[in-house]
């Protein structure tokens, strides 16, 4: 029979413990706080993931995927730590290391403390399915929580897209949008219904978003956008855009006014059964005005309301917006910059072309010529 | 036989079709052999011995732009894609 302490002194000497001057000394260390939730709200270590110790076996390799990466594990006193750094090394990990004295002797020695921002309980419940991806967690939550968006149309990719970013709790959503619901909206246009019919539609998603998540700050904006109002609407600080626009003039009125203010734009159109998305990355990668230099000529640029739509379309196109805007927010995965997925729904088939910044765009390129706002004249009917 | 991939705007200027054949070794002789088999499509992407400045041209996934522009090089099993902007949100 073996009694605790014997198993945990002979733990001690298999493993290698490290006091905290060799453990900051290990280049690219993951630092992981394996104590239970209540003891890390009370003040964790700078830099630090948590993974309570009962998740350690089923998290680790999505949090250090890396069998190589060095690990500094802690707890309270360096016993609990003892037996995970044995548990990584069991699963390959080959330098995994518990902290000597653990957070209590790192507290005693003055070392550095944060507090960690937490979620009440209510919304631990509402969003525990983002929580429990460890890619999110908690602290993607907050940031989700923190994130400002700002909508460009509230019809067909607004719809799903104003649904979803509510769900996931996006804390201040604006949308921009002049018009009125009507009945050729309700078949694809899912956040208004027949109760909002002959409201204004950005009344009517908000209406939406406030019955599904009342975390949501909701601002709207009963406008078209115009070289007149995208100041004004941009002085109240967005960190996104979501651009689910109808025409040419806005598409391009989005794009400058990113570039000038450094926003990142996830562009979305749709024709039929086609549908194009990316992200605009300011600086980062190439812009609207990049990829398209110049609107083509009125003849083929019908719009939705000419052309028609596969009333799911704007479902899939504005949810794939989403994804990316949430990435985006969250500041996880790979964002769709300088790729453009092209999806056509009649084939099932999705496709991507690379897209790069041009450097001799007029508005992001190295010289620019194009410095103010234009009001390209409404060459397509809506 | 290249593949040439119609964008939904410009299929009523190809019978309808998602996508046509047609044959070259560069992207200028793919576009003079789908304006000679397709007027209608032909002249709306490449006209004067130059690509319309609304369409993009991509083969293989890159843009010609970002390669040799009409010299770019088209393989027998490439697929090139003609793609104007969308506008359409609603």
């Amino acid at each position: 029979m073996t009694t605790y302490r014997e198993l945990l002194q002979r733990t001690k000497s298999e493993i290698s413990e490290v006091d905290a001057r060799a453990a900051a000394a290990l280049d690219g260390a993951v630092w992981i706080d394996i104590r239970e939730a209540d003891e890390w709200q009370e003040g964790h270590l700078p830099g630090a993931v948590h993974v309570p110790r009962g998740f350690l076996e089923s998290r680790i390799e999505g949090v250090v995927p890396d069998k190589g990466t060095p690990v500094v594990l802690y707890c309270a006193a360096a016993n609990r730590s003892a037996f995970a750094a044995k548990t990584l090394e069991e699963l390959g990990y080959t330098s995994a290391h518990s902290l000597a004295g653990g957070f209590t002797d790192w507290k005693r020695n003055g070392g550095e403390i944060v507090m960690p921002r937490t979620l009440s309980p209510e919304r631990r419940t509402r969003y525990s399915r983002h929580i429990l991806i460890p890619e999110i967690g908690e602290e993607g939550q907050l940031k989700l929580l923190d994130s400002r968006v700002l909508l460009i149309g509230a019809g067909g990719l607004g719809s799903p897209a104003s649904l979803y970013l509510a769900a996931a709790g996006i804390g201040r959503m604006g949308i921009v949008d002049a018009d009125i619901v009507d009945e050729t909206n309700l078949q694809r246009q899912v956040a208004h219904s027949l109760e909002t019919l002959g409201t204004p539609k950005v009344d009517s998603a908000k209406r939406a978003i406030e019955a599904l998540n009342p975390d949501v700050d909701v601002v709207t904006y009963r406008e078209r956008l115009t070289s007149e109002n995208v100041e004004r609407i941009l002085a109240d600080g967005w960190d996104l855009i979501v651009d689910g626009a109808d025409n040419f003039p806005t598409r391009y009125l989005v794009n400058d006014a990113s570039v000038w203010h450094d926003i990142p734009v996830v562009h979305g159109s749709i024709y039929r059964f086609e549908g194009q998305v990316t992200v605009f990355s300011p600086h980062n990668g190439p812009c609207y005005r990049c990829l398209f230099p110049e609107p083509p000529p009125a003849e083929l640029a019908p719009s939705c309301a000419e052309g028609g739509v596969l009333g799911v379309l704007p479902g899939i196109v504005g949810s794939l917006q989403t994804n990316e805007a949430i990435k985006l927010a969250a500041g996880i995965g790979e964002p769709l910059v300088g790729r453009l997925l092209l999806f056509d729904a009649l084939a099932t088939e999705f496709s991507e072309v690379r897209i790069e910044r041009n450097p001799d765009c007029p508005v992001c390129g190295d010289h620019p010529t194009i410095t103010e706002y234009i009001d390209y004249v409404e060459f397509c009917a809506r | 036989m290249t593949v040439v991939r119609v964008p939904p705007v410009l299929r009523s200027e190809a019978g309808g079709v998602r996508e046509v054949e047609a044959d070259g070794a560069t992207v200028r002789e793919v576009m003079e052999d789908l304006a000679r088999r397709l007027p209608a499509l032909g002249t709306r992407v490449y006209s004067d011995g130059e690509l319309q400045p609304f369409v993009n041209v991509y083969v293989d996934g890159e843009d010609v732009r970002t390669r040799d522009g009409l010299d770019t090089p088209v393989g027998d099993t490439s697929t090139v894609i003609l793609l104007p902007a969308m506008a359409g949100g609603r």
